[in-house]
């Protein structure tokens, strides 16, 4: 079991990113750092998927010559799950980043417990 | 007729009060019993006359039960306090043990999952399969791509990266709806706000770097989407290339420079077009494929410019989005629009 | 091959498409083109359902020159076809009885944007419902999450503000949760088709091969789900966001983008892993117990809420919690209940969002009791709506909701007994909770005694009142001839394996 964790060390380290990521995400007052855990998530994810497309001994999955051959190719699927993980990240940051220079500009604190106390003392 | 005085606590009262959605204060319900238990002392005493050791006994009682109530109302405070004094520090430090704790626990779970996984790297795992064998042999001849994962992401499984393009649309109407400053009064002000939209334009180091980098960035930018089925890269990646090209250039020049090309019409136009047309071909290939019918979209000689079919179109629509998506991003946030 | 397969695929495009477009039109078509494209999905999935019940059994259209594995796919069946058609006339009827208030709580020169972001959210909607690929949900799920974020934070006061960033937040850890569970899966089957899947995890669990990895699986995805259908310790962002978007944003985020997810999770059971692993899993206990609890929760928190808007928010978590019970059971007869509660919940609940918003207009835009008093009298349809709601959330014969309690009820008899004690005990408990505090509410609306807010000008408005009495007509349909549904679901869920 350890032998395969140590064989698995690409996974291995982006499932320790994932959980950093996470609970920074989950716990973190501030909402830069909240985003950060956000992007070190995705990101995390990201790596495992990239491991999971490589095989050993194998060339990144450009066609070159005329007759292809599978067998000199990496596996592609993972890669576009990236490029598409990637744009949804993107997306996502920006969203967050904008909603917190909403909060930012009206109750100038990042921390998230501080804006939810404020609100309540607005009302 | 004298009222009743213990009407604030009958049962109906609750009821009404219930429905009113008024809660059951502590305070409240307090100051009404020692209400009446005051004026039912008061009755009794005006009926006799206290003998004086009586009284004092009485006042001692008295001033114990004070004590008590007060000690009560002390402690009431300090629980109510509570949470305010000692609470948020407590609490803190439980939620940094919570936080620590659940992330071991995510990863514990997760890292014996992955000893459990099969080994990295190995061409027997299963997921290299029949769908791999396929795009990679036969990704040629069927996409006419020579870069698979082009060929996949905008051929194979393209409905994915047309969801995709449209998150991507979906986000920048979001950052639109928060940062959008449409007012010109509103605009003016957060420009006398912020100092930061100070735009100093007669910086020439920044402008000299800018006039020679730029164009070479957006030149590279086509180049990385024009030549995204052949090799790696894409309209994503060049999108991205060139969104920073335009944003050195206006940081440069300034906004009033860049708005003669970039101004809120052009962006509809150049953001929408490109949107559509990669719906509609899409839906295009999408209907002839699922009804068996041939498309008649050429697919070119592989590793020429002009092959592939619709992958090099794609790529220069997703390519439009991108590019001008991050640039809108970084004029939404700066000041509020174009 | 007939026409009407096409209809799934066209509804998704044109509603992306539409979108699009609209971002760059005058709020008034925009509108106009929302509605249009939203009453012509109706007509579809109607077209679509006939079809598929007529033929009995479900198709599958592929999305390109490429057959399944190789390309994407989606699929369509009775199932499909129901809930396409509820999320279509459901969100239609939302926006129409919401309409006028949008023009009060929005910015005039972002209301296209609204639209926008109802066209997207139709289309991911459609998307989830017929998708036969693992990944493409995947991708819908993000647009779902955020166009659903932009119709709460659309209404741009810190309140709304705030409500946005908790439901962001927790919804992408959902979505981490869940892409991290799908990439996983993917290492041991190499699949990202649903019915590949399945046949490969079958394999996998008939072998005893990849237990722990299977069981870490099946929990990321459904933890990942259930955080964002808000099941009860994951749902501190939902009186919030129901509390504080407009109207029309808090009913269709309670009745269909939560919903739309929890038919995501049913449809991963049957498709994905599959009915007998999972129920052999220990997640329907999990799910069972934590169903419980938030419908506990919901219920007395829901009672301590002075604000109505807010009481009606807790509701939900009470009500996803009897949705989650359903699945807990681990039966087939709990899965049809608990598709069914999908149904009714999400027709009364709209229906009591725009109707509060009905009220609270009369009020002076007070959303606590102690204003709404005598706003039944102010505004009679919506305290017409408003009371019809109640009574079907508690459980009254003649509406909907007394159905799918029935039906709750009768899937717990057939259970084991320890969870069917505790079952019937709970929902014994929680419908007297509900009864306590819908009721309270009632009486509240239609207690003539607050003379502040007397406007004999008032009108309802023509948008208002049809889309109530729809919402009324819809609640007496789904009480009084529930068979139809009933029937439609039992075989949906045949196709589905």
């Amino acid at each position: 079991m350890l032998k395969n964790l140590f064989a698995n060390y690409y996974e291995a380290v982006s499932i320790i990113l994932f959980g950093i990521g996470f609970t920074t995400l989950l716990l973190n007052r501030n909402m830069i750092k909240k985003i950060m855990g956000l992007n070190i998530m995705d990101t995390a994810i990201y790596l495992f998927l990239a491991a999971k497309g490589y095989i050993f001994g194998r060339k990144v999955p450009i066609v070159s010559g005329d007759v292809p051959e599978p067998e000199n190719y990496i596996n592609p699927i993972p890669s576009g799950l990236v490029l598409t993980g990637i744009v949804v990240s993107v997306s996502v940051t920006a969203i967050m980043l904008s909603l917190t220079i909403r909060l930012y500009r009206r109750y100038r604190t990042l921390d998230i417990d501080e804006i939810t106390r404020l609100i309540k003392e607005e009302k | 007729m004298k009222p009743r005085s213990d009407y604030e606590r009958s049962l109906w009262r609750r009821l009404v009060r219930f429905v009113d959605g008024e809660m059951p204060e502590a305070a409240k319900l307090h100051a009404g019993e020692s209400g009446r238990n005051g004026t039912g002392k008061k009755s009794t005493g005006s009926g006799a006359e206290p003998l004086p050791e009586q009284e004092d006994k009485r006042e001692r009682h008295r001033r114990l039960e004070r004590a008590h109530e007060k000690e009560a109302a002390s402690m009431l405070e300090r629980y109510r306090n509570w949470p305010k004094e000692h609470g948020v520090r407590i609490f803190g430090r439980l939620y940094a043990v919570a936080a620590v704790m659940l992330c071991l626990i995510i990863i514990v779970t997760l890292l014996v999952t992955v000893s459990y996984l099969p080994e990295f790297g190995q061409s027997d795992n299963p997921n290299n399969n029949e769908v791999v064998e396929r795009y990679n042999a036969h990704g040629l001849e069927e996409t006419g791509a020579t870069n698979a994962v082009a060929g996949m992401i905008l051929d194979y499984r393209a409905f994915d990266t047309l969801g995709e393009s449209h998150v991507l649309f979906i986000a920048a109407c979001c950052v639109m709806i928060l940062l959008r400053l449409d007012d010109t009064k509103d605009r003016k002000r957060a420009e006398e706000e912020n100092d930061r939209l100070y735009e100093p334009k007669n910086d020439k180091i920044l402008q000299l770097a800018a006039k020679i980098l730029v164009p070479v960035i957006i030149l590279f930018g086509i180049f990385v989407i024009l030549n995204g089925h052949l090799s790696p890269g894409g309209g994503f990646s060049g999108g991205a290339i060139i969104g920073a090209g335009l944003i050195l250039y206006v940081n440069a020049f300034g906004f009033e420079k860049a708005g003669r090309i970039m101004n809120r019409k052009n962006y509809a136009v150049i953001s929408v077009v490109p949107l559509l047309f990669y719906a509609v071909a899409k839906s295009y290939s999408f209907y002839t494929g699922a009804n068996h019918l041939e498309s008649g979209i050429p697919k070119g000689v592989p590793g020429a410019i002009l092959s592939g079919g619709l992958i090099l179109p794609l790529n220069i629509c997703v390519g439009i989005v991108v590019a001008c998506t991050m640039y809108h991003f970084y004029t939404l946030f700066r000041k509020g629009g174009m | 091959m007939e026409f009407v397969r096409n209809l799934p695929f066209i509804c998704i495009v044109s509603a992306l498409s539409t979108g699009v477009i609209s971002s760059v039109l005058k709020p008034r078509v925009a509108k106009l083109l929302s509605f249009l494209l939203i009453s012509g999905s109706c007509i579809a999935s109607v077209l679509v359902l006939a079809y598929t019940m007529q033929t009995g059994e479900a198709f599958v259209y592929s999305m390109g020159h490429f057959p399944a594995p190789w390309g994407n796919e989606i699929r369509a069946g009775v199932m499909e076809g129901v809930m396409a058609l509820f999320f279509s006339v459901i969100m239609l009827l939302s926006l129409l009885g919401g309409e006028k208030y949008l023009k009060v709580d929005i910015e005039a020169s972002k209301q296209n944007l609204y639209f926008v972001l109802v066209d997207l959210l139709l289309s991911s909607l459609l998307a989830l419902v017929y998708t036969n690929d693992l990944f493409t949900a995947y991708v819908f799920v993000e647009i779902n999450t955020i166009a659903a974020g932009g119709l709460i934070m659309v209404r741009s006061n810190g309140h709304s503000m705030l409500a946005a960033t908790k439901y962001m937040i927790m919804s992408l850890l959902g979505s981490g949760l869940l892409l991290i569970g799908i990439s996983l899966q993917y290492d041991l089957t190499g699949h990202l088709l649903m019915s590949n899947i399945q046949q490969a995890v079958g394999e996998l669990a008939a072998q005893g091969e990849y237990a722990m990895p299977l069981t870490v699986i099946i929990g990321l995805i459904s933890v990942g789900i259930a955080i964002k259908s808000a099941l009860f310790p994951f749902h501190a962002w939902l009186p919030d966001a129901y509390g504080y978007s407009t109207a029309s944003s808090a009913a269709i985020l309670s009745s269909l983008v939560s919903k739309a997810y929890l038919f995501l999770l049913i449809k991963i059971i049957y498709r994905v892993i599959g009915t007998e692993v999972f129920w052999d899993s220990k997640i329907t206990n999990v799910f069972f117990v934590l169903g419980v609890a938030g419908m506990l929760f919901g219920s007395v928190s829901a009672n301590k809420e002075t604000d109505m808007r807010r009481m009606i928010a807790f509701s939900s978590v009470a009500q996803i919690g009897y949705i989650y019970m359903g699945l807990g059971f681990g039966t087939q007869l709990g899965v049809t209940a608990a598709v069914f509660h999908i149904f009714s919940h999400a027709a009364t609940k709209s229906m009591l969002f725009v109707a509060c918003r009905g009220l609270s207009e009369v009020s002076g835009n007070w959303k606590e009791f102690s204003e709404l008093k005598g706003s039944g009298y102010r505004n009679k349809i919506a305290g017409a709506a408003f009371t019809v709601g109640a009574l079907s959330m508690v459980g009254v014969p003649l509406f909907a909701g007394f159905i799918s309690k029935l039906f709750l009820t009768s899937a717990a008899l057939e259970t084991v007994s320890l969870k069917m004690a505790i079952a019937l005990i709970i929902l014994a408990i929680s419908t007297v909770l509900n009864a306590l505090y819908f009721i309270r509410a009632v009486i509240s609306i239609y207690t003539p005694r607050n003379e502040k807010y007397q406007d004999s000008t008032f009108r309802p408005g023509i948008t208002f009142c049809a889309g109530m009495v729809c919402f009324i007509f819809i609640n007496f349909a789904l009480g009084l001839a529930s068979n139809p549904l009933i029937k439609a679901i039992e075989q949906g869920l045949r196709m589905f394996s």
